[in-house]
């Protein structure tokens, strides 16, 4: 009773609900009776859980896949031809040959279909097959049931954990409040936990849920895929109706946390879930390159109707001249003994020349682009810089048909959160009450996290001279140190199991990584702090107000407070589901109606009861606390052994870096209870504040509805009471907490958002009041520090507090009541008031918590744009963290102007664009005036103050302007602006307007566009796009599914694209190319012979070479060389990203290259064919004597064309060609001993044996190929030679050696920053931009002219560091050392190496001396230079700029060697003269 | 064949005629000729490679396939039964196979001396003895062997008349095997007889007048064909074409000049890019 969607999309309804048939959906419980449903059978229809994303069964495979194949017009036409051949009239072959290459070709690409399609099938068993525990009307309780079962109706109940396996209705949960926490990762890539509440009726039920009793209907909306929506109703028995809202909803693929059990109502299931309506369906992506090729597929058809019309045509002729009645002995007639009209016959011939030529379309060329590509995935598979060993994957070509679409791509679309950074928050500075704490320590911990291995072997030994030097150092640190280091061991051997452990536990919870937990506190702050609390405690155990402390310590304390107590972070023990620490008696819910906060709040309460109340109510909830945990750290022993150890060594570095002990003994002597806590938090922002409070030892330890407890150092735990939450909306950018301070029983509002909210929150300050001023001081203060931490690209908050009179919330809670009932636009109304009590706020600080950028990204960024990729952000992270993270990854430059869009209504965002556009116009066009003016008109325009005119543009819009942008009308506006600046940042974007985006720059600008993202937020981009790239990291699999490619790390693009991307393009553009140019070569040779036989389509070709010519003999060189020729190597690719843009111009495959090969593909048919036609002219060869040799000389010269374009030679290449050619003659020589009777017409028994004999044949072979090549090999030398493109000047940069290619690199890199500085006259960028000896020669000159020691000093440097990179090479190659004697310089590197060491120690030498020594490394250099361009250069040529160096140095020598050698120990200045005796005679020698 | 030719008489013959029209050629070899000499017949404008024509034959009948000499295969068509009979060997190219006959004479002193001509080693050795075959079967006697099948059309004998010798008669017969190797082009020439040497001081063929007598049967004049005898000798390389040996030397100094003018390129130029100044 499962219907997959396609069958049922549209459940019928039943008839009294036909009003909104079209709009809803009837859910019931499925354990209703039957008998009591009558529309029952109809209601089945709804979607089952299966998952189904195969293609075929197992009987549709071959009808289906058949089908699909001749959906490839290509195919058919094969199919066609060989069909064709049955037709008597028409054939030329014989009709089962024939019909062998297009059976193979066919069989090779359904075994593929066949292969990825079960690939896929497995992947929806294992879905299919996940277990869910499913109420049974039978067994009256729930039972194990797999995922393909559930269906629509079901009640499901689900643990912590575990993954939602259908839309579910949330109608019960374990937890008291009704809530449920689930990690929607899955689902949009937001590590975060969301919560979720019952249906409201039933949070009120008093017992359990019982699914039993379950008699409700559900109304709600037809399937849809927006995942932030839902609407319903509930009608219950009694004819109530409740609202349903998304909060209700719990979305398949999302996972529970933290709440031990819920259950549910199956809505949505299988395919109308939302997880899978998001997804839209896969798109066969055609790569770029081949849709490129199928245009000249079709050309070549073109190209072969009008070789058949005129083959036809010239047969009519033919046939016509001899006339009716002469007909010549050798025309044939008709079976039945008629000729043929020459009108009919050349009707017949067209079929049969269609037949004989078909080699042009090649057959072969689709099936060897499949082999290729597959190859070439593997290659990419093991290419080892694309494994991750943090997360122990690698790079996973998904999609087999568009790799060479990577080396094209255009425009990247880069997901933010998982993408760019690593959805990592950690707490890096902070500044309180104006006062910065910066936290470098913290930083450096960071740093150290960057190499986690390296610090760990250091840090043992470090850890000991350090603690001997510091004096401060305790007894108790050694014993740490001593047992971090017994720990150390164990942890270096197993770091890698470790690192595995760690990274399940962190599965299980969001944030846990040590990196984000352990902050190091800042010493003056925390000094602070302990300060502050113990004031705290010695006023409240003498009962003093706490106005007695200083301003700044009670900002300090309350900043530390609301970082703690401001959000909705979540304690947990880790492993464990959420213990709700929970006395029954206290409970008391939030302020819910007047009465409430009038009882509360009565004066008696507030007087008498609340010191005693809380403190008792603590130790209760203390104390059981304390032993949930210690019960806990008793079962999970194994991670809190872990945990110890992390904290040990990790205190031990702390130490190390000579920090007070104190800290040491927290760490140490700290409870393990501690330690346990694991916080989960809505962002990981919050969890990361409340990580940093907890370093300064005030740590939230318990979070209840109504309360929070905090620890404190001295004080103890204090427990806040939580009066109002009030929520992070992304229109307020903040979000506040009422509480009632335990210590001063004020309420107090706690608000933490963003900085350009808050900031304009604060309470105004009179500036003659001394107290005021102070405070502008601290604004002003703060503000540029939240500057600068932008400026850092750290996420800044603003922590701000506000203390209210009980009048003041007592008249503001009233309106908030009032809200809260109201069921009318509630929200818009909660907004209000919110808005209300926000406001004249003390500023407390602010902090800068840094998202984590992967490693290598802002340097992956640069490079790709370098290589001129457009590379786009879209986000759905907020804009102020979009903005800060484009800055830290240098997408935005800060010189950059960056035009920001934020529109509420479709006619602003249209103006705005329009003023936008002509605003940049007019920039480019140079006349910029006062245009920022105009864009103050109620949007946010930020013209940050810039200094160059043309400096480039960057572009950050919202989700909300993003969508009025797409509408149709203003997507070109859109378009154009965005065509314009350097960077684009889309924030706020909800998947489908990721992919409407992409969707927007692919057909519309027509580029090739690449989409890179890791949660399931991210699958529809990636689909759209051309190329979609899947992170597969911690964000759940959706991604990687959906993608082509996947890959561990942002970072590993650069080498997908750069490297592989070009070299598969660049492979498949030459293969292509080069398959043409044989195909037409090859059939050109029979359509030159049609001019000799009458047009009547014979070949003079052997069928059977003709029709596994291009199948057996010559395809495997060229699959070689598609797999494996790299045009440039990978280094250099790297080093110059420049050579992608190859790609992205199509360099490689140009419409006009195909007509130059078309026509070199004549002119060498031309000649393969006219050279053994004159040759045999006039002789008694016969037809297959004489088209053997053709055939041969085609083959030699269709393996020499693609060796002159095979740009690297490897062993296979060469076996390859061999293999080819030796096949050819094996077979050749096979089947003409085979059988003298079989293969008619032909018949060719003995030819080549006979052939072989001849010495004719060789002649032939030899000359043909060198006259056809000669032309192609003529523009590849003189184009090479004289105008060199990119790609050809980086292959010569790769055969340099290393030194003179990092020498030419950084010398390009210089250049580039020349010209963009503009700074250096065009000499200087001369000298530079030529080669390194030109570059030496120079400073040779300049070296006897006087200069300063300095600079002679820092020359002497570089030519020592120059020699030591010489002697490596002629260490490396024997080639070099061969050089060296024939230059007559033996133990010239061992003398200089010592004396140069003897000159490092000596540093009083006089400069005179150092002079003197760079002269002779100098020399020695000169002499080296043939070891820089070994193979190149000719030895000659090398020894000739020696020559000529000699005398220059050789003048200097005599004067100064007796000085310096005096001053140089004994042994090394006798080498030394040795050396320069040597060289004096071959001075004088070559003088 | 020009029209001054004394065969021009014959062009109109035609496939039976009876008896053969004769006509002699005279003509006078400037240089004698040393070693063997090859006596070919050649045809121009004659399509042998036409693409029905070549396929108009049964392999294995030839091969002596006794199924096949009674039921040839039906690419012989319409050449492969006459009067219900199946003709052997069937096929086109055997319907037209050339019939000439060729005397050579050498003319010294008005006296003619026929000149021996040799029949056999014209054909490829493997086609002789493995290719052709003719039909086994009890004895001999081809006329037995050959039984149940009829000639040709235009033939005027069977195919177990070609020849007196057995072993050159039927299928195996040389100039039946030579004709049945199809020429590449439509301008070819065929081996017809040879003339060896016959002792070290004499060479094969004087310098002197020879006259050619052709039994004309063979009509190209409908087609525009053209016959002619050439008589040769083979060096290593095979027969006389100069057109190998101009295609190497022009190709060579082409090469060469080419490799001149690259060397000075390379040197002028091919420094300036290990500079490697890459634009952007």
């Amino acid at each position: 009773p499962c219907a997959l969607p396609a069958a049922g999309r549209r459940p019928p309804h039943p008839p009294r609900l036909r009003r909104g048939e079209s709009k809803t959906r009837l859910v019931r419980s499925s354990l209703l009776l039957p008998e009591a449903e009558p529309e029952k059978s109809k209601r089945t229809v709804l979607a089952c859980n299966r998952l189904k994303t195969t293609k075929y069964t197992a009987l549709s495979f071959l009808p289906k896949n058949l089908f699909e194949q001749f959906h490839r017009l290509a195919n058919v036409y094969f199919v066609f031809i060989a069909l064709l051949n049955f037709v008597p009239a028409v054939n030329a072959f014989q009709p089962e040959l024939a019909l062998a290459p297009v059976l193979f070709i066919l069989a090779v690409t359904a075994i593929k279909d066949l292969w990825e399609d079960y690939s896929r099938y497995r992947s929806d068993q294992e879905i299919n097959h996940m277990e869910c525990l499913v109420y049974s009307r039978n067994e009256k309780k729930y039972i194990s049931r797999y995922w393909k079962e559930v269906k629509v109706g079901d009640f499901v109940q689900l643990r912590c954990n575990e993954i939602i396996p259908a839309d579910i209705l949330l109608l019960s949960s374990s937890d008291p409040d009704g809530l449920c926490h689930i990690e929607t990762a899955n689902l949009d890539g937001e590590t975060n936990l969301k919560q979720r509440q019952v249906v409201r009726r039933f949070l009120e039920l008093d017992s359990e849920f019982d699914p039993l009793k379950f008699t409700s209907v559900i109304e709600c909306e037809k399937p849809n895929n927006d995942l932030s929506r839902f609407r319903g109703y509930i009608i219950h028995k009694s004819g109530k109706k409740d609202g349903l809202f998304k909060e209700n909803l719990l979305l398949r693929g999302c996972t529970i946390r933290n709440t031990e059990e819920v259950a549910g109502i199956v809505i949505y299931a299988g395919h109308e879930t939302k997880a899978l309506l998001n997804n839209n369906g896969p798109r066969y992506k055609r790569s770029k390159l081949e849709r490129q090729m199928n245009a000249d597929v079709l050309w070549c058809v073109l190209i072969l109707l009008i070789m058949c019309l005129f083959s036809a045509i010239g047969h009519g002729l033919w046939v016509w001249q001899y006339g009716e009645k002469k007909k010549p002995i050798f025309d044939v007639p008709g079976p039945d003994g008629k000729y043929l009209s020459p009108v009919l016959a050349s009707v017949y011939l067209f079929l049969t020349v269609i037949i004989v030529f078909q080699v042009l379309i090649p057959i072969s060329l689709y099936v060897s682009i499949e082999i290729v590509k597959i190859c070439q995935v593997y290659f990419i598979h093991q290419d080892k810089d694309l494994y991750d060993e943090e997360t122990d994957s690698q790079l996973q070509c998904r999609a087999l048909n568009i790799t060479e679409d990577l080396g094209q791509v255009q425009f990247i679309f880069s997901d933010k959160t998982g993408t760019l950074t690593e959805n990592k928050m950690v707490f890096r500075r902070c500044t309180v009450s104006g006062i910065e704490y910066s936290h470098d320590d913290n930083a450096k911990r960071l740093a150290m996290y960057q190499e986690p291995d390296s610090e760990e072997e250091e840090a043992a030994p470090k850890a000991g001279t350090l603690s001997q030097r510091d004096s401060i150092c305790s007894h108790q640190s050694i014993k740490v140190i001593h047992r971090s280091q017994s720990t150390k061991t164990h942890r270096r051997t197993g770091s890698r199991a470790e690192a595995k452990r760690a990274s399940i536990l962190s599965k299980h919870t969001a944030f846990s990584s040590p990196m984000e937990k352990d902050i190091t506190p800042d010493p003056r702050l925390l000094e602070k702090v302990n300060e502050c609390a113990k004031h705290l405690e010695v006023m409240r155990s003498h009962e003093q107000p706490l106005s007695h402390l200083s301003p700044e310590l009670c900002d300090v304390f309350d900043f530390f407070i609301a970082l703690t107590i401001c959000n909705t972070v979540v304690v947990t023990a880790p492993n464990q589901p959420r213990q709700k620490v929970r006395d029954r008696f206290e409970l008391k819910s939030p302020v819910k109606t007047i009465e409430d906060f009038i009882r509360r709040f009565t004066p008696s309460r507030l007087t008498a009861g609340s010191n005693s109340s809380s403190s008792s109510s603590l130790a209760t909830s203390k104390s059981m606390h304390r032993f949930g945990l210690s019960t806990l750290s008793s079962t999970s022993t194994d991670s809190t052994l872990l945990k110890l150890e992390e904290k040990l060594a990790y205190s031990a570095q702390m130490n190390n870096y000579g920090y007070s002990s104190q800290q040491g003994r927290t760490a140490v002597g700290g409870t393990p209870e501690e330690g346990e806590l694991r916080y989960e938090a809505e962002s990981p922002d919050e969890a990361a504040l409340v990580y940093a409070a907890r370093a300064y030892n005030c740590s939230l330890v318990g979070r209840l509805s109504d309360q929070v407890s905090v620890e404190l150092p001295h004080l103890g735990t204090l427990s806040f009471e939580v009066l109002h939450t009030l929520g992070f909306d992304s229109i307020r950018k903040r979000m506040s907490v009422v509480v009632r301070h335990p210590l001063t029983d004020e309420i107090n509002v706690y608000t933490k958002g963003a900085d350009s909210v808050v900031m304009d929150l604060l309470l105004p300050c009179s500036s003659d009041d001394p107290r005021g001023k102070h405070q502008k001081k601290i604004r002003s203060k703060t503000q540029n520090y939240l500057n600068l931490y932008a400026v850092d690209g750290l996420r800044t908050l603003c922590i701000a507090k506000r203390v209210l009179s009980k009048e003041e919330y007592g008249c503001w809670l009233k309106t908030h009541l009032e809200a809260e009932s109201s069921i009318e636009n509630r929200e818009e109304l909660l907004f209000q008031s919110a808005l209300r009590i926000e406001k004249n706020l003390h500023l407390l600080g602010a902090t800068g918590i840094e998202d984590r950028l992967q490693d290598g990204v802002p340097e992956t960024i640069a490079s790709l744009r370098k290589a001129g990729l457009q590379i786009w952000v879209l986000t759905g992270d907020k804009q102020e963290t979009a903005v800060n993270i484009a800055y830290a990854c240098k997408l935005l430059d800060h010189d950059e102007e960056i035009i920001t869009l934020n529109a509420e209504s479709p006619e602003t965002c249209a103006v705005l664009l329009e003023q936008c556009l002509q605003c940049v116009q007019s920039k480019f066009s140079n006349t910029i005036d006062g245009a920022t003016g105009n864009m103050t008109v109620g949007f946010t325009p930020l013209y940050p103050p810039s200094s160059s005119v043309l400096s480039s543009l960057g572009l950050v819009i919202d989700g909300r302007t993003l969508a009025y942008a797409l509408e149709p009308a203003l997507e070109d506006k859109f378009l154009a602006l965005a065509k314009r600046c350097r960077s684009v940042l889309c924030c706020r974007s909800t998947p489908l307007q990721k992919s409407m985006v992409v969707k927007l720059v692919r057909d519309k600008l027509k580029a090739m566009t690449l989409a890179i993202g890791d949660g399931a937020n991210d699958v529809s981009m990636i689909q759209v796009a051309d190329v979609g790239v899947g992170i597969s990291g911690q964000e759940g699999m959706q991604a990687v599914m959906a993608s082509d490619f996947a890959i561990p790390r942002f970072r590993h693009l650069e080498k997908l694209l750069l490297v592989h991307g070009h070299w598969c393009y660049s492979r498949l553009a030459n293969m292509v190319l080069y398959f043409f140019y044989k195909n037409a070569m090859f059939v050109a040779l029979l359509f030159w012979y049609q001019f000799y036989c009458g047009f009547s389509g014979s070949s003079m070709i052997d069928q059977w070479y003709l029709i596994f010519f291009n199948l057996f003999f010559s395809s495997l060189p060229q699959l070689i060389t598609g797999v494996l020729d790299k045009d440039v190597p990978a280094e250099v690719l790297i080093a110059v990203p420049q050579l992608y843009k190859s790609g992205q111009n199509m360099e490689e495959y140009q419409p006009h290259m195909f007509w130059m090969n078309m026509i070199d593909a004549m002119y060498q048919s031309l000649v393969c064919f006219f050279i053994p036609y004159f040759t045999y002219y006039d002789s008694e060869v016969d037809i297959f004597s004489w088209g053997t040799p053709i055939t041969t000389i085609a083959l030699f010269t269709i393996i020499l064309h693609l060796a002159i374009e095979t740009k690297t030679w490897t062993f296979l290449h060469w076996s390859s060609c061999i293999f080819s050619i030796i096949l050819f003659f094996f077979v050749a020589l096979v089947y003409n001993a085979s059988c003298p009777v079989c293969h008619p017409p032909s018949n060719p028994y003995w030819t080549m044996e006979r052939l072989m004999g001849d010495p004719v044949f060789y002649f032939t072979c030899i000359i043909s190929p060198v006259v056809a090549l000669l032309p192609r090999f003529l523009y590849r030398t003189l184009q090479g030679t004289l105008f060199p493109t990119q790609l050809q000047l980086g292959r010569q940069l790769s055969k340099l050696s290393p030194e003179t290619r990092t020498q030419l690199l950084t010398e390009l890199n210089v250049k580039e920053t020349i010209r963009q500085t503009q700074l250096l006259a065009d000499s200087f960028s001369l000298s530079l931009g030529s080669n390194a000896s030109h570059c030496y020669r120079a400073k040779n000159q300049s070296t006897p002219l006087p200069a300063s020691p300095q600079t002679r000093e820092s020359l002497f440097r570089e030519h020592t560091k120059a020699e030591h990179k010489t002697d490596q090479t002629a260490a490396a190659s024997p080639q070099g050392a061969v050089l060296y004697e024939e230059n007559k310089l033996p133990s010239s590197a061992g003398s200089l190496e010592r004396s140069v060491e003897s000159l490092s120690v000596g540093t009083t030498l006089p400069w005179s001396s150092a002079v003197d020594q760079e002269d002779f490394s100098l020399l020695k250099w000169i002499t080296s230079t043939p070891l820089f361009s070994h193979i190149g250069t000719v030895l000659q040529v090398s020894s000739r700029t020696c020559f000529a160096k000699v005398p220059s140095c050789g003048r200097q020598l005599p004067v100064e060697v007796p000085a310096c050698s005096t001053s140089l120990l004994g042994p090394v200045s006798n080498c030394w003269d040795d050396f320069a005796g040597d060289f004096l005679v071959r001075s004088a020698g070559c003088i | 064949i020009k029209p001054s030719s004394p065969c021009n008489k014959c062009l109109n013959v035609s496939w039976d005629s009876t008896p053969p029209c004769t006509c002699t050629i005279n003509f006078t070899l400037e240089h004698s000729f040393e070693s063997n000499v090859f006596m070919y017949y050649g045809l121009s404008n004659f399509y042998q490679n036409h693409r029905r024509y070549v396929k108009s034959r049964d392999d294995s009948q030839l091969n002596g396939d006794n199924s096949s000499l009674l039921n040839p295969s039906k690419e012989c068509e319409p050449y492969r039964t006459n009067e219900d009979k199946p003709i052997a060997p069937c096929g086109a190219i055997a319907n037209s196979m050339f019939n000439d006959t060729l005397e050579l004479y050498r003319i010294d002193n008005d006296t003619r001396t026929p000149i021996t001509l040799i029949k056999k080693g014209i054909a490829w050795w493997t086609d002789k003895n493995v290719k052709f075959r003719n039909p086994t079967g009890d004895g001999n006697n081809l006329t037995a062997l050959f039984q149940g099948t009829t000639k040709p059309v235009n033939w005027p004998k069977p195919v177990y008349m070609l020849d007196s010798e057995p072993d050159n008669n039927g299928f195996i017969n040389e100039d039946f095997i030579v004709w049945m190797r199809t020429a590449a082009l439509p301008t070819f020439r065929k081996l017809y007889r040879l003339i060896e040497r016959k002792n070290n001081f004499q060479p094969t063929l004087q310098a002197g007048k020879y006259s050619l007598d052709i039994a004309y049967n063979y009509p190209v004049h409908s087609f525009d064909g053209r016959k002619r005898m050439i008589l040769s000798t083979i060096s290593w390389m095979g027969g006389k074409n100069p057109f190998l040996g101009i295609a190497y030397i022009t190709v060579g100094s082409i090469c060469f000049f080419l490799g001149v003018v690259l060397l000075f390129i390379h040197h002028k130029y091919g420094n300036r890019n290990t500079s490697a100044d890459i634009p952007n």
